[in-house]
């Protein structure tokens, strides 16, 4: 992926910027171009998700994609944050066991890949145990 | 519109197809289908074929016209769709549409995926660019993980189990005994299912469609113009197209696929049927879970009963309803972009009467039903005898 792409979703990705409505209050994430309620009438602001949420279901996978093998296995899920909307990420320091529907968890900014000895390190959001 | 029917239908040999290339796939069961329907080739106005990932699996791209080409077709207009596993599916409404409109009177559907040029993992890459590359994938998604992701919350809000999610996988390895296209013609038992390697919790190998080789083509035209060619066409009466979210987690619900019950609707209103009606439905078992998904999408058990209802024996071959007759994608295999033209292929030669040892007790309607990645597209298709 070229270093361009990756630029341009720092902000979503490091600091959990997405986007709210402020014709219909309706927040998102990832950031959309248009809110797809008010469409023409709505009117798109910056807004940042505090990282705190439950999740929503999980899986544990062993068999990953190129580029993910070396971190297999591990926990992916899906987080239903505290604003609303939910997400896609990876649960990191956590033992599967540990994991059920519901488990509060924290954003924790975190390597995400590398391309290769000389290329990208990517880095992004994963989430962790939230103990309170 | 025109009423539309298929005349003609055609496969290549699914599996692991080494002395195959992607065009002598498409050439192999785009013949057949022509020999099907006694067409010389000449009377063809267009071509339609649908493929996902050409481009990542074996570095071809401007599929229609290297398949007209390859074919001896040209120069008719030949378009590829692409809408991930519909693809096929996609081609096939597109063919339809065309004769339907009467822009066209005969008109090829093909699907075609050439997967195992490439190893496991780039296949496995290629697939998960049904989801969302930036949002789902760049953060650990697998395919198999993001319908693990479906299945897991489906036993927390209906209990459902993995040994009735596996139940899917033992019928359809069943079907796919008497398919001499299909990738798997073996029985596999519960026990096999529940001891292969964990792929991504609760999905394990066995819960998941393979990665195959293979083409499937249809021939399209116009009912009244049909008889000419053929003793029993079959028309399609039905067809319905919906799109959602293309990640997962901006569903809703995880636990229905939105775009097949909205496909669904209209296939059925335009038909002017109800679920109960269908005798026999190919549906799209990706992984097990989608399949009873399916089956509640597609209104023919409630929600959260689709898992008893397959592990009681409802769905198996002339029960309650006839679901993935042909093997489904588990038995029969799954060549992404040629899946949606197959499942066509299955409920023709049902419709037909010559679909041998897995023939269904005198259909009166069939229906298919074609998703895109994690339900971000569904298309619903429904047949009868013409």
């Amino acid at each position: 992926m070229s270093l361009a792409s990756t630029w341009r979703k720092t902000e979503s990705r490091y600091r959990l910027i997405g986007i709210q409505c402020e014709t219909c209050k309706g927040k998102y994430f990832p950031p959309r171009s248009i809110c797809p309620i008010c469409r023409r009438k709505g009117k798109i602001s910056e807004f940042s998700f505090s990282g705190n949420g439950k999740v929503y279901s999980y899986t544990f996978i062993t068999s990953a994609s190129t580029g993910y093998e070396k971190q297999a296995p591990y926990i992916f899920a899906i987080i239903e944050l505290k604003e609303g909307p939910k997400i896609s990420a990876q649960i990191t320091d956590a033992k599967p066991e540990e994991i059920t529907i519901g488990t509060p968890v924290k954003m924790s900014l975190r390597k995400i890949k590398e391309d290769g000895a000389g290329g990208i390190i990517y880095y992004g959001y994963k989430f962790v145990v939230d103990n309170g | 519109m025109r009423q539309v029917a298929v005349v003609g239908v055609g496969l290549s040999k699914f599996g692991e197809i080494w002395n195959r290339s992607f065009r002598e796939l498409i050439a192999e069961a785009g013949v057949m289908a022509l020999n099907d329907c006694n067409l010389h080739g000449n009377e063809i106005e267009a071509l339609f074929i649908g493929t996902m990932a050409s481009g990542l699996l074996v570095g071809q791209e401007h599929i229609g016209a290297l398949i007209a080409d390859h074919m001896g077709l040209n120069p008719i207009p030949a378009t590829r769709v692409e809408a991930a596993c519909a693809s096929g599916s996609l081609a096939f409404r597109q063919a339809y549409m065309a004769v339907a409109s009467g822009l066209h009177d005969v008109v090829v559907a093909g699907g075609v995926e050439k997967m195992t040029d490439v190893n496991v993992n780039d296949a496995s890459l290629a697939l998960g660019a049904a989801g969302d590359a930036d949002w789902e994938l760049f953060n650990g998604a697998t395919f198999p993980g993001l319908y693990a992701l479906m299945a897991r919350r489906y036993m927390h809000e209906f209990g459902a189990t993995e040994e009735q999610f596996a139940a899917v996988a033992v019928k359809n390895h069943k079907n796919a005994v008497h398919n001499p296209y299909a990738q798997f013609q073996k029985e596999i038992t519960l026990e096999t299912v529940m001891k292969s390697k964990m792929v991504a919790s609760p999905l394990k190998v066995f819960d998941c469609s393979p990665i195959t080789d293979g083409a499937a083509v249809a021939v399209l035209m116009p009912i009244d113009k049909a008889k000419k060619f053929v003793d029993c066409p079959v028309e399609v009466i039905g067809s319905g197209q919906a799109s959602d979210t293309i990640a997962l987690h901006s569903r809703k619900s995880l636990t229905e696929i939105t775009a097949t019950r909205v496909a669904a609707k209209k296939a059925y209103e335009m038909a002017k049927l109800k679920p109960r009606d269908i005798s026999l439905a190919e549906v799209h078992d990706c992984f097990t879970i989608a399949e009873i998904l399916a089956i509640e999408d597609l209104g023919f058990f409630g929600r959260g009963r689709g898992a008893k209802a397959t592990a009681d024996g409802k769905t198996a071959l002339n029960s309650e309803i006839s679901i993935n007759t042909s093997g489904g994608l588990k038995g029969k295999g799954h060549p992404v972009g040629a899946t949606g033209v197959a499942q066509v292929v299955e409920a023709t030669l049902q419709l037909q009467g010559k679909a041998g040892k897995r023939q269904v007790d005198e259909p009166k309607y069939a229906l298919t039903h074609n998703v895109g990645g994690s339900g971000a597209t569904a298309l619903v298709h429904i047949f009868k005898k013409g």
